[in-house]
């Protein structure tokens, strides 16, 4: 049995991965792909921990995570088409209309 | 054995997820992210998490990642260009910062965790697999929240054709 600590860490490295992504990267998709690798990172855990304590609640969370983060790709690639309609660029640094 | 294929499903898992930062072109950050996601699904499966493991592939990588690699095409995304200096400060600036995370989470494991030992886990060894007990307990003790995830993915469904009109 592989211990529950190893599960952890490489979930911690994803999570961290995501993170970075999310700091560095310019462009939106990118920015939203991170977001789904930091969601993915958390469904380990769930899973490890619910394997870890015998439960299977854990497992009915990451489906749960599943739902919103399906829900999340929709909207989100939706208003960046939308967005994208109105001023052609994906940098987020240009999109700065809003900004004071 | 098992600690090999750990090993193995975990280093492709995070050998990817760090090529989503090397890429500058999303679509093969995207088709990183499915390696990622693949490899994650073995890692599930490993788990005797059998139901999680084909929801990974089924939902992530067969319908979001495919929509992401479809808006993708359908925008015709272009590389990123290379960054002028100010932000290639920003990103040593967040180096220190995201190894700082990893450690700080990384300690926090082991320090909690890694004495622990696992027990056999019981419900695995039902024949079915575990999604008989899953479905059950979806519509059993989260029979509200089933509902309520209903209501948000109809709440997407509306968003998202919103978002489609011609004119907003």
């Amino acid at each position: 049995m592989i211990p529950l600590g190893n599960y952890l860490l490489v979930s911690a490295i994803l999570f961290s991965i995501g993170v970075y992504g999310f700091l560095i990267k310019r462009n939106i998709i990118t920015i939203f792909m991170c977001i789904e690798l930091m969601l993915n990172a958390v469904n380990l855990t769930f899973v490890a921990f619910a394997r870890h304590y015998s439960l299977l609640d854990g497992q009915v969370f990451v489906f749960f995570v599943m739902a919103v983060a399906a829900a999340e790709a929709a909207v989100g690639l939706g208003i960046i088409v939308a967005m994208f309609r109105n001023r052609p660029t994906l940098n987020v640094d240009e999109s700065n209309l809003m900004k004071w | 054995m098992e600690a090999a294929i750990f090993l193995f499903l975990s280093g492709i898992a995070i050998v990817s997820a760090a090529n989503i930062l090397i890429q500058r072109h999303p679509i093969y950050s995207a088709l990183s992210l499915i390696l990622t996601f693949v490899a994650l699904s073995g890692i599930y499966m490993q788990m005797q998490a059998e139901f999680i493991a084909v929801m990974q592939i089924v939902i992530y990588t067969g319908a979001i990642m495919v929509l992401f690699v479809f808006v993708i095409m359908l925008l015709n995304v272009k590389a990123e260009e290379r960054i002028p200096d100010k932000l290639r400060l920003v990103r040593f600036l967040g180096i220190p910062l995201v190894v700082l995370l990893t450690v700080e989470m990384g300690l926090v494991v082991i320090r909690a965790f890694s004495s622990e030992d696992i027990q056999l886990s019981s419900y695995a060894t039902n024949l079915a697999g575990n999604t008989q007990s899953i479905g059950k307990l979806l519509y059993t003790q989260y029979a509200l929240p089933v509902e309520v995830t209903s209501v948000l993915l109809l709440v997407a469904i509306i968003g998202a054709i919103i978002m489609a009109k011609k004119e907003l």
